[in-house]
């Protein structure tokens, strides 16, 4: 059976969302081909230049965009940008992050439930990134949200699944895709999110700051492939105590 | 004053079209707003931004 990854209408083979930001426009082909990326996000800000290079020019056509909201404030702020982006003429989805603190750059949850009811009410497929907390999860859900995008640490921090056993409660109670977004700094760590039953993964600053970011693009997609059929087929049970011998317990050399 | 992009300009108007030509951009891959609302693209032609009109003018960037 094909394990198609549904979101806002669109059926993907990949679960391996690519972040754009902080690395050159040429190295972008190279990454989106070796991640087999369908989905990459991209971020809205003002161009006051005479800029001849567009980020658009770098980016296979057959490739979903996911603007972010990234600078919004507030849900206001976010609705604005979530507009413009889709005033930019490459679809309806939009990644909502809200945050009002620049230190730690976490997002701001009441403000995201807003931003999600009014632009699901618009008709923009809703991916609202947030800290992992259920009571949100189901509001987010209730708002129109088409998946929601739990971070596993701090943005660009490659932490990791510091939140692994929240995001764990969303992946059980939630009956939407769940996206791990932010924190995941190395394959392993997706592996495990996917190995939890996360529907897919966003990564950026792993990529990027890897010395070869083609490499590790390619490295991240065997390790969500590989999380996921783990997922599929079911990982085998943890004991909690002693051992289980995988040999044979009997026809030992001795009477 | 019109201000574009956070820039103040000393104008009473200016044809958004004009403006969008004189700068380089291509439209393509421009979204404009004016006063917090969205100019579509069919009116970029006909647009006029008046004195004390807000005008931001964004593209896509990397970003995650």
């Amino acid at each position: 059976m094909k394990d198609t990854f549904v979101l806002g209408g669109k059926e993907f083979d990949s679960r391996f969302i690519l972040g754009s930001g902080k690395y050159s426009m040429e190295l972008i082909q190279a990454a989106v081909k070796n991640a087999g990326a369908q989905i990459i996000t991209l971020a809205v800000r003002r161009t006051n230049t005479k800029e001849t290079e567009n980020i658009l020019d770098y980016i296979p056509d057959n490739v979903t965009l996911l603007p972010n909201t990234s600078g919004a404030r507030d849900a206001k702020e976010a609705v604005r940008i979530a507009r413009m982006s889709r005033e930019l003429g490459c679809g309806d989805f939009v990644k909502i992050e809200i945050m009002r603190d620049s230190k730690y750059l976490l997002p701001d949850n009441a403000e995201t439930i807003k931003a999600t009811e009014q632009l699901a009410n618009e008709g923009f497929v809703v991916l609202p990134y947030m800290y992992p907390d259920l009571n949100v999860a189901r509001d987010l859900q209730n708002a129109g949200a088409a998946a929601v995008m739990p971070l596993g640490s701090p943005i660009g921090s490659n932490k990791g699944l510091a939140t692994k056993d929240f995001i764990q409660i969303l992946i059980d109670e939630i009956d939407l895709p769940i996206i791990v977004d932010a924190g995941i700094g190395k394959p392993s760590q997706a592996c495990e999110a996917m190995e939890m039953g996360a529907a897919a993964i966003m990564a950026n600053t792993a990529i990027a700051t890897a010395n070869d970011i083609p490499a590790m693009a390619g490295a991240f997609k065997s390790a969500i492939e590989a999380g996921r059929t783990a997922y599929l087929a079911g990982l085998g049970r943890v004991l909690e105590r002693g051992a289980a011998a995988s040999d044979p317990l009997t026809g030992f050399l001795r009477d | 004053m019109i201000k574009i992009n956070g820039n103040l300009i000393e104008a009473d108007e200016i044809k958004l079209a004009d403006y969008l030509n004189e700068n380089g951009y291509r439209t393509g891959r421009i979204a404009v707003e004016c006063n917090e609302e969205i100019v579509p693209k069919s009116q970029y032609e006909s647009f006029i931004i008046h004195s004390g009109d807000v005008v931001e003018i964004v593209s896509f960037v990397g970003g995650g």
